[in-house]
């Protein structure tokens, strides 16, 4: 059923000089329909959701407002006018700005630089008074300071992200559109960027703001659309007010049942780590780690990114050798630290970014899925592939994990970040773990993605499996962990069991401000 | 007005179908050249087929023509596959075929001889692709630049060679002394020149083809090509893959080195490759980096070198034109590719 405030498709809202207004956007991929007869409209000092599930055509949409695509049918009216934008610079003549998941920065430039790459200057001298000028009367109304000389190597990545939303204002933009700004940000980063984003709203600018994240649509947005399968669902006219669990039914199209944590009892400890320190590696090394994960366990390591978490899965995972410290796996003390060894230990391993280091994305899904263990006995023997084999045990998981693709022979890059974490999911588990690593494990994945990783997650550690899930979403890692290690400035600030953590708590944790043992 | 928009897929023809698309626009550039020239463009390009393939004797010519082709393009095939930018085929040709020389002077039994020139200009190849390859690993060098400059080391090497130690002191002219006749290789049908060198390279494409699709070491060189760090966590000695592939690569240039000395000048001198390893990137590029596609690949730019000498004679358009094709097609080539992975789109007239 349907709240007083969830408004069915097809009524229309009465809505006073829209800003910009979409009116039946219809883009179709061969046969598939990314959007179809999309009807969308922002008011000045609105701030919209753009709600839906991986492949639901939000970003298609979103790339179609700002110039990517052509829409097949459709059109965009700026103001009331209709206007044609056929590239991105149509859409910053016609003051729409876009900040994408990747970021379009250089990074041996200044950030001034960065704000100035093809903007005209004065007879041909770039106008570097009248830029700073510009910025820092963009920092003072929406409390966006940033450095203008810092080169944009040395920003993190929540500033990178506050140099894009101050780049699309510099070019005049008055919509600014938001694709998943919070999915790299750590939780006290959000707050930074809601408090910005409201400021502009208020002063009149229009904002859209896609997200999967349906407490923090609820608690920024005015107003949602929700798009299913290239459709629009339904309409949120008060988000604040409607409850998750509604919004979700209109982006999934059906009830999300959370998973249920059966109560365990942890047997022996399946990975120590014993004062474990690391130097060499980009990011903040390890100061003496000591922590362990038991048999049936879920350990969660929570902190601000940047405090040591990826230096944390590196040794774990065996790409980063540390130079102190020893690590057991089930018993057995790691001797050398490779990837192959501590796979061969019964290590199962699940990497942050998943194009970049988990999967070949343009080599068929099955090359990826066999990876790791493509020397060994299951794919291959005295050097020889085994084709057969390789997509045999390939269409096995495909069909157990029900990971959407044409099929074993696929190229990896085509499937979606649900699908594409189903299989790296499947080429671990597919080996029986006695632990298991993942970092950001749903980072991205739509809701139904993400229930399904989390279920798997406690059927292995129902099987006796030792998890340790590094994460900075906080209600995640509330919900699966059965202890949370809090990480900060590359120490373990404390530990607490599923009972005592709380989101307070950890928050303070994270900040160094109190310490558990 | 029109706009390049990004694939979601490519249709699997479209892979065999670009080859040959890039080979009729090149042909079709060329033409104005030949015009140019004052020649008719179909007599010019029928000059160029009859002699390249009109008669048997024309296609074993083409044939002996096109083995060194294959050779270098399955070294830089399979280089290219690891993502190491092997540009030095050329001299990794010239150091094989200086060493198998040096090999086949020395008087012994003749399949001895051959076997030995085959395995030690392998290995000279090899030990030069090694370089650049060592260089990228130790010391992050740039590959394409280091391996590019070594062939004029390798060059004025052998050039060193001919012009002193080994040069002809009868006549005074810079070549280097023959192999022994028991080393030449045997000559498959009375009154050409195929020799045995040309069956090797049509066997070894379908073995370098096995050696890619179907063996760990062929897996371990796409996936480091395709994403190092993806090899990297997945357990793969990134470094030790990047060596290998430059020893196979090396190696199979070499042969090509091996093949001009044992198989048609029987000496070194100092045209011996008229840049057989430069075509190897054009071969290696028209068969989209697939070593059953060098074959196919070096027989066209092959038909092409023996079909403009012919050409030049009948039509007076210099030879140079098989140059031109070849830089053409690449060109083509790499503009086709662009076509797999976006394309051509009308957009409505901007209001």
């Amino acid at each position: 059923m349907l709240s007083s405030n969830v408004v069915p498709t097809g009524s229309t809202l009465a809505l006073s000089a829209p800003l910009i207004e979409m009116r039946g956007i219809t883009k179709s991929f061969g046969a598939v329909k990314a959007n179809e007869a999309v009807d969308l409209s922002v008011a000045p000092g609105e701030i919209l959701g753009l709600l839906g599930e991986n492949g639901a055509g939000k970003t298609t949409l979103m790339n179609v407002l700002f110039g990517a695509y052509a829409p097949d049918a459709g059109e965009i009216l700026v103001e009331g006018r209709p206007i044609a934008i056929h590239n991105s610079a149509d859409a910053l003549a016609a003051g729409i700005g876009m900040v994408h998941q990747h970021f379009h920065l250089a990074p041996r430039l200044t950030v001034l630089e960065n704000l100035l790459i093809g903007i005209p200057g004065k007879s041909g001298r770039i106008d570097r008074a009248g830029g700073l000028a510009r910025v820092n009367e963009i920092g003072s109304r929406h409390g966006l300071s940033l450095d203008p000389n810092l080169p944009v190597s040395a920003l993190s990545v929540g500033e990178q992200q506050r140099l894009e939303i101050i780049k699309a204002l510099f070019r005049g933009a008055r919509l600014l559109i938001l694709d998943e700004p919070t999915a790299v940000l750590a939780p006290s980063e959000v707050d930074g960027l809601f408090a910005a984003l409201r400021s502009m709203a208020a002063q009149g600018l229009g904002i859209i703001f896609i997200s999967h994240k349906l407490n923090e649509v609820r608690a920024l947005t005015h107003r949602c659309v929700v798009l299913r399968h290239g459709k629009v669902a339904g309409r949120v006219d008060h988000p604040a007010s409607t409850t998750s669990a509604e919004m979700a039914k209109l982006m999934c199209g059906h009830e999300i049942v959370p998973p249920t944590k059966e109560p365990s009892t942890p047997g022996a400890s399946v990975l120590t780590l014993d004062g474990i320190s690391t130097s060499g590696h980009a990011g903040t090394p390890l100061r003496e780690v000591s922590l362990f994960v038991r048999a049936g366990e879920i350990l969660g390591i929570a902190g601000v990114s940047g405090n040591g978490q990826r230096a944390l899965a590196d040794v774990i995972s065996g790409m980063l050798p540390p130079n102190a410290g020893t690590m057991t796996i089930a018993g057995k003390t790691v001797a050398q630290f490779s990837p192959r060894e501590l796979q061969a230990l019964g290590l199962g391993r699940i990497p942050e970014d998943r194009m970049t280091t988990g999967l070949v994305t343009n080599l068929p899904l099955a090359d990826s899925m066999v990876l790791p263990r493509v020397g060994t006995e299951a794919f291959s023997r005295k050097g020889l592939l085994n084709p057969a084999a390789i997509r045999a045990f390939a269409e096995a998981q495909i069909k157990a994990y029900d990971i959407r693709c044409p099929g074993p022979m696929v190229r990896a890059g085509a499937l979606s970040g649900g699908n594409l974490q189903k299989a790296l999911l499947a080429r671990e588990l597919a080996f029986d773990p006695k632990v298991l690593i993942v970092s950001q494990p749903t980072r991205g994945l739509d809701i139904g993605a993400a229930r399904f990783i989390h279920e798997k997650f406690l059927a292995m550690r129902g099987k006796g499996c030792g998890i340790i899930v590094i994460g900075e979403d906080l209600e995640e890692l509330l919900m699966l962990s059965d202890r949370i290690a809090v990480m900060y400035e590359g120490r373990i600030a404390g530990t607490l069991s599923g009972a005592e953590a709380t989101v307070a708590r950890l928050g303070l944790m994270m900040t160094g401000a109190e310490g558990r043992a | 007005m029109f706009r390049l928009e990004a694939r979601t897929s490519t249709p699997a023809w479209f892979n065999l179908v670009l080859p040959f698309l890039a080979i009729v626009v090149t042909l079709i550039l060329c033409s104005g050249l030949i015009a140019v020239a004052g020649a008719g463009v179909i007599e010019a390009y029928g000059v160029m087929l009859s002699a390249s393939l009109g008669d048997s004797y024309a296609i074993t010519e083409t044939l002996v023509r096109a083995a060194p082709m294959i050779f270098t393009g399955l070294a830089v095939a399979i280089a290219f596959r690891a993502k190491f930018w092997n540009i030095g085929a050329e001299g990794q040709l010239l150091a094989g075929a200086v060493a198998s020389c040096a090999v086949g002077a020395i008087p012994m039994p003749g399949y001895l001889a051959m076997l030995l020139m085959a395995l030690v200009g392998a290995a000279a190849g090899a030990i030069v692709a090694l370089v650049p390859a060592t260089l990228r690993v130790k010391f992050k060098v740039d590959d394409v630049v280091s391996s590019l400059l070594l062939n004029s080391v390798i060059y004025y090497a052998l050039m060193a060679l001919i012009e002193g130690p080994w040069k002809d002191t009868f006549s005074g002219y810079p070549i280097s002394p023959p192999i022994e006749d028991s080393a030449n290789f045997p000559v498959l049908i009375e009154g050409t020149r195929l020799h045995i060198g040309v069956i090797v390279a049509l066997i070894a494409a379908p073995l370098c083809w096995f050696l890619i699709a179907r063996t760990t070491l062929g897996f371990q060189i796409r996936v480091t090509g395709e994403n190092p760090e993806a090899a990297r966590y997945g357990g793969i000695n990134v470094q030790r893959v990047l060596l290998s592939t430059a020893l196979l690569s090396g190696a199979l240039a070499g042969l090509a080195g091996v093949g001009e000395v044992g198989g048609v000048h029987f000496q070194v001198m100092s045209d011996i490759s008229p840049g057989y390893g430069y075509s190897g990137i054009v071969v290696a590029m028209l068969a989209r980096l697939n070593p059953l596609g060098a074959v196919p690949a070096a027989l066209f730019l092959a038909a092409v070198m023996t079909g403009a000498e012919a050409m030049s004679r009948a039509t007076g358009v210099p030879a140079f034109l098989s140059d031109v094709i070849q830089g053409t097609a690449l060109l083509a080539m790499l503009v086709a590719l662009l076509f797999t992975a976006y394309r051509i789109r009308r957009v409505g007239a901007p209001s």
